[in-house]
């Protein structure tokens, strides 16, 4: 399990690394936090002409917390969010998704970038960016491009990102005082990836609830459950929305059968998760 | 071919090798630092864990020139003056070895959480070493030194 | 009084070298030079015919020393030999098809092992599909792929087994009870995997560095493979294994690859299995598809039982299989007293991967389905499920006891043991709290389950495969025996070394060994060495010889301490000559020969050693010079398989009662253990920190097999769970966080230390105990478990198909 051969490029700017991906014309991979890509290379299921690393671009690695956005590096390592003091002030459903991330050594490098370019479905970072209303921002030769999860996120393991494209930040609007959260998952083991996963938040203003909802590993992308999301926003946050809003998340998902588990306890699952995240989002919010 | 430079367990080295060589292969081959040990090479099973300018991570998911510049630990950084470090000393004492396979990447990774997390309760201790694959001990052992660890490294009061 | 050491939680002299990445384990050093490196091009089709071969490309490529391919392997090498008188030609690659995904086709050897890599990519194959097979029943059917032509047929072999006579008890039964149950194909994965390297000498020695378990009876199998003459191939264990659980037994076909490939790159050759290489093609249990049936009166008894089983041992049937059916025969019975056995045996191969020994060999298999019987039963007729088995279990007052099937239990206090369970887990309580946890809707489970765990293999059990004609031939060999070997020697200045042919995996034979010959010679542990590091051209072995079946605690141990007391004899001898006394009036008493009575002068070990290495003339006549013994102990009770099929299949017999509770969740169907007490009687205990780690481990096997692990494939003998992301190893979070241990101690007659093994332990058990636990916490849904692993999936889809009818 060795990689086969591959040209290596560790430019220190963007710029830099976008003429080489142009250079490569699709024969190049980005390289992250690696913590994908690597075994990928390993078990030689991926074979680039060349790997352009990202992890000497200084400029890439920032969290920002401007005018109630939250903005991310791409290179930002998912171990410097989960002891971010700005995260867990204004993202702590991201902070929260993040110990579900692997292992604390896979977050020692693991990126959030990288995570969210690998639309792995079952991951946690793609579905928090659903259930947030982020946004990413990808840089490529013809200059810069802002995507929402729905028009980032394709089907497996697949984006709508361009061969020469860099996913260069993740924006996420910082959640309002007093929101709650939960990010409910069940895997098989611990650090695996989520048979399902689902991210909640919830926050009461001017009178009325607002909800935010996506699962993962519910399907070939990450889903947002807007219509559950209506159900709360309706019918309040009492039990009976709540189980009504996970019932529906049942239906509204569109699982694949795997290895681990079938489509239909997927399914299951996806209304059970949704009923305790939504509860214990219940619990945290407060006003 | 690649030159690499690194600090490993306070000393400089340096190498030079294929830019597709795995940092736990250049650890291992080219440095002589063989205490670290290749068990999956896809990241799950934790025996190659080091730590990376302080941190943990996966050496068979770094390629080593990705290390150039870095400040590398490996199991054989941790003995201080010819001892033990008090987290090998309580693998010892409490059993948390069979094989000794597992036991390096076990070691840095304990090390790393005990850093982040001085004193942590047995969950956390478990959540955190889940991060290696052991196959004799069922954890037992491992799950205790590394509580105890945790108090043989706490500051002493007053 | 000198201190005693055997009891003791002595702390293991091995940790220092492990604890600070100074072990020795096959992959750390070159043992000579010019080491280049194997990458093994493997079959991707389950089944094909190969038409041939093109290695051109990869000979040119960068570093690229040698390739041999399946024509090399069929020209210069024997199929091993197999357990089975079928016609099964199992080399230790491919040759004229492949029989399961994963299986070796050709090796190429390079400079490194990334080069090595790079050439076997372009080693061209010609495949001929075709259709493949993997269910065992479906391999048995007329018009199913069949893999080895010259057998005609997928069955390796298969065997009716009578014991006592189950058709009257039968017959006679007011309860008869039947059930299919499914086990899964496991292994143990040990985070090392298979490392070799070979050197093939012009001189006609080829040497082999391993972390092989053996040598056992795979090492003349090899020679013969590779037409050397035994004293011409040399296997060497480095200090250090990364544990094996029984897989690194059947490392040996690849050590005969490997040691070919050296002998035709002309230099030493290394091959490290990659994880994918290890989840494809090293080794696992089989699965087992059984059908059970026990007759019973309705009291409880048991009158006799039914075993029908297809093992499921893959493309080939590779030594020691079928082990897989044969290895428990003596304790097919296992705890209880009924005396009529059927056993219908059929060993099917088809397109998976091999099988072999893993932790608790057969055992689990043996134990899941017999206390998952037991369970039925006591429903059935409305018994306890603890009280259904005191009323079968053996007496006390039975002991030694020869089951039916020839096994010889040597010593055990079966109720006590249960009731040492019952007490700690509180039994009537649990039952008080499950009433309760019902009545609130909740899905909460209690198991119990019992084993008779059995150490030391017999190595005549394998000929139960055989059919007793086919034994009575004069021509048949027959085969037995259980023997280990220990020196011990003391140097000049009084030291002690011991010198074992083991080949521990994380089990700390060094630091026991240690406490023994401390105890027998009135020492210190830190006073005696430990060498185990085998070699078969130094070590003294026979063909049983190895780490295996949980060997070391009763048969290692026993010639350890043989060799001490021979040793120490030669001390007294000698001290008695220099005191110019009878030897009747001294004795050895804290590390010194001293008078039985009276005053005088006594001689300590070291005094002894100083004058027995520097003046032999002081020794008395016809005393061999040399302070050193060797001792070589073997069982008695070793016999051959007789001409009724009986056969004491192992040595040592312990005993396991385990007591679980668990909660199944009504949502997601995930299974937690609320509280796990296990209770052994191995006799004696040497290093109690030592035996309750090898218990944590083999209950986390177990559990692993329960719950996580399965190597699987689809309908095409396609390979699903290649990598650590799909074949579940559990994790510290998964093991269960509160294990209640205890220990009963019948010491066994047959040991000089009463010791018995325990290595595989909660292995054989957990399967057992959490299937009946999760069986009882289900039982208001009329559900029972009869294929594990329990996955939370499959579990939720059977509570929902219960609650729909």
């Amino acid at each position: 399990m060795k990689p086969a051969k591959f040209e290596y490029h560790a430019p220190s700017t963007l710029d830099e690394a976008i003429a080489l991906l142009v250079r490569y014309g699709g024969d190049a991979k980005v390289l992250a936090g690696g913590q994908s890509l690597v075994p990928l290379l390993n078990f030689r299921l991926a074979r680039p002409a060349a790997l352009v690393d990202l992890n000497r671009i200084r400029a890439l690695a920032y969290i920002r917390d401007e005018n109630g956005l939250v903005r991310f590096g791409a290179m930002t390592r998912q171990r410097t969010i989960e002891f971010s003091p700005v995260v867990a002030r204004r993202l702590p459903l991201l902070r929260e998704a993040t110990r579900w991330v692997g292992h604390l050594p896979i977050r020692s490098r693991g990126t959030i970038g990288g995570s969210i370019a690998h639309a792995d479905p079952s991951a946690e970072y793609p579905a928090v960016l659903t259930a947030l209303d982020g946004e990413v921002v990808a840089r490529g030769p013809k200059g810069e491009r802002t995507l929402a999860p729905a028009a980032l996120f394709e089907t497996y393991l697949t984006t709508t990102l361009a061969a020469d494209e860099v996913l260069t930040e993740v924006r996420l609007p910082a959640m309002p005082e007093g929101a709650g959260w939960a990010f409910e998952e069940f895997a098989r083991r611990h650090g695996d990836f989520a048979i399902v996963g689902v991210a909640a938040a919830l926050w009461r203003g001017g009178g009325r609830v607002t909800a935010r909802l996506a699962t993962a590993g519910a399907g070939p992308v990450p889903r947002r459950l807007s219509e559950c999301e209506q159900i709360l926003e309706r019918d309040g946050l009492g039990d009976a929305a709540i189980e009504a809003a996970a019932r529906r998340a049942s239906e509204l998902v569109e699982p694949d059968t795997d290895l681990h588990a079938s489509a239909d306890y997927r399914r299951h699952l996806a209304g059970v998760l949704t009923a305790r995240a939504l509860r214990r989002a219940r619990e945290t919010a407060r006003g | 071919m690649a030159d690499v430079r690194l600090t490993v367990n306070g000393a400089a080295r340096e190498g030079r090798c294929e830019s597709r060589k795995l940092l736990v292969d250049f650890l291992r081959e080219d440095l002589g630092l063989t205490g670290t040990h290749v068990g999956c090479e896809h990241g799950i099973c934790g025996a190659c864990t080091v730590l990376v300018d302080g941190e943990a991570a996966r050496s068979c998911l770094m390629l080593a020139v990705q290390a150039d510049g870095a400040d590398i630990t490996t199991v054989e950084g941790l003995m201080r003056d010819g001892r033990l470090h008090p987290l090998q000393e309580a693998f010892r004492e409490h059993h948390g070895l069979q094989c000794g396979f597992c036991t390096p990447g076990m070691l840095l990774t304990a090390l790393d959480l005990l850093r982040v997390n001085p004193a942590p309760s047995e969950d956390e201790v478990r959540e955190g070493i889940s991060a290696v694959l052991c196959r004799c001990t069922g954890y037992h052992g491992i799950v205790k030194a590394v509580r105890a660890a945790a108090v043989a490294l706490a500051p002493k009061p007053g | 009084m000198s201190e005693r050491w055997i009891g003791k939680s002595v702390k293991r002299v091995e940790d220092f070298r492990l604890l600070t990445g100074r072990g020795t384990f096959i992959d750390d050093h070159p043992p000579v030079g010019n080491v280049h490196h194997a990458a093994i091009v493997r079959s991707r089709h389950a089944h094909a015919r190969i038409l041939g071969y093109d290695v051109s490309k990869a000979l040119a490529a960068d570093g690229v020393v040698a390739v041999i391919t399946g024509e090399d392997v069929a020209k210069e090498t024997k199929p091993f030999a197999v357990g089975v008188t079928t016609p099964v030609h199992y080399y230790c690659a491919a040759t004229d098809k492949a029989r399961f995904v994963g299986e070796p086709v050709a090796v190429v050897v390079a400079r490194d092992r990334y080069l090595a890599e790079d050439a076997a990519e372009l080693v061209e194959v010609a495949y001929e599909p075709l259709p493949a097979v993997i269910d065992p029943e479906k391999a048995l059917e007329p018009d199913a792929p069949v893999l080895h032509e010259k057998a005609g047929t997928n069955l390796a072999g298969h065997r009716r087994l009578v014991y006592g006579d189950p058709d009257r008890a039968f017959r006679e039964a007011e309860v008869v009870l039947r059930e299919r149950f499914r086990f899964p194909k496991y292994g143990s994965t040990p985070i090392e995997t298979y490392g070799i390297i070979a050197r093939w000498e012009l001189d006609g020695v080829c040497t082999v560095w391993s972390n092989f378990m053996g040598p056992f009876i795979m090492h003349p199998l090899t020679a013969r493979v590779l037409g050397l003459a035994e004293n011409k191939l040399r296997f060497i264990v480095p200090p250090d294994i990364g544990g094996s659980f029984g897989i690194k037994t059947s490392i040996y076909p690849y050590i005969a690859l490997i040691a070919l490939a050296s002998k035709h790159a002309g230099v030493p050759v290394k091959w490290i299995e990659d994880r994918r290489e290890h989840l494809l093609a090293s080794s696992s249990g089989t699965d087992r598809i059984a059908y059970r049936e026990v007759a019973a009166k309705t009291d409880g008894t048991v009158l006799g039982m039914r075993f029908k089983w297809l093992d499921n041992v893959g493309g080939y049937i590779r030594s020691p299989e079928p082990g897989c059916s044969f290895r428990p025969t003596g304790n097919f019975v296992g705890p209880y007293r009924f005396q009529h056995l059927e056993v219908d045996a059929s060993v099917v191969m088809t397109n998976k991967s091999l099988t072999g020994p893993n932790r608790g060999y057969a055992c689990g298999h043996l134990y899941f389905e017999t206390e998952g019987m037991m369970d039925r039963l006591a429903e059935k007729l409305g018994l306890d499920p603890v009280e259904l088995r005191r009323r079968n279990l053996l007496r006390p007052e039975q002991f030694p006891y020869r089951t039916p099937t020839g096994g010889y239990y040597d010593s055990g206090d079966y109720p006590a043991t249960l009731d040492k369970a019952i007490g700690i887990a509180r039994y009537d309580e649990l039952r008080r709290e499950q009433a309760k946890a019902r009545a609130a809707g909740r899905w909460f489970g209690i198991g119990v389950a019992l084993a008779v765990d059995p150490s030391v293999s017999n190595m005549g059990y394998v000929a139960t495969a055989l059919d007793p004609q086919f034994r009575a031939k004069p021509e048949y060999l027959p085969k037995s025996g259980a023997v280990d070997s220990a020196t011990i020697k003391v140097d000049p200045l009084g030291r002690v070394t011991a010198i074992l042919g083991t080949t521990p995996q994380g089990q700390g034979h060094q630091t026991i060994v240690a406490q023994i010959v401390a105890d027998e010679l009135g020492l210190t542990p830190d006073d005696v060495t430990v060498v185990d590091e085998m070699d078969t051209f130094t070590r003294v072995w026979s063909i049983s010889s190895g780490t295996y079946s949980s060997r070391f605690g009763s048969v290692g141990t026993s010639a350890v301490a043989l060799a001490a007391r021979k040793l120490r004899a030669k001390l007294v001898d000698y001290a008695a000559h220099l005191m110019e006394r009878p030897v009747a009036d001294v004795e050895f008493r804290d590390g010194a020969v001293r008078p039985r009575a009276g005053k005088g002068p006594s001689y300590s070990v070291k005094d002894l050693a100083g004058r027995a290495h520097w003046n032999t003339e002081s020794l008395p006549e016809g005393m061999e010079p040399g302070l050193q013994a060797t001792a070589v102990f073997g069982f008695t009770v070793s016999k051959a398989v007789d001409a009724e099929d009986r056969v004491n299949s192992s040595n040592t017999y312990g005993f396991i009662a385990e007591v679980m509770a668990v909660e199944v969740d009504r949502q997601t169907a995930a299974i937690r253990i609320l509280k796990y007490v296990t209770v052994h009687d191995a006799g004696t205990i040497i290093n109690p920190m030592i035996a309750e780690g090898q218990i944590y481990g083999g209950a986390l096997h177990g559990l692993g097999g329960a719950l996580y692990e399965e190597l699987k494939y689809d309908e095409d003998g396609q390979f699903l769970t290649g990598t650590f992301m799909d074949y579940l190893v559990p994790t510290a979070s998964e093991a269960p966080a509160e294990i209640e241990i205890a220990h009963v101690v019948s010491p066994s007659p047959l040991t000089p230390l009463g010791s018995k093994g325990l290595g595989e332990s909660s292995s054989m058990t957990v399967p057992a105990v959490i299937a009946n636990a999760v069986s009882d916490a289900l039982a208001p849904l009329g559900l029972r478990i009869t294929e594990l692993p329990m996955t939370p999936s499959s579990l939720w889809h059977l509570i929902r198909d219960a609650q729909k009818t």
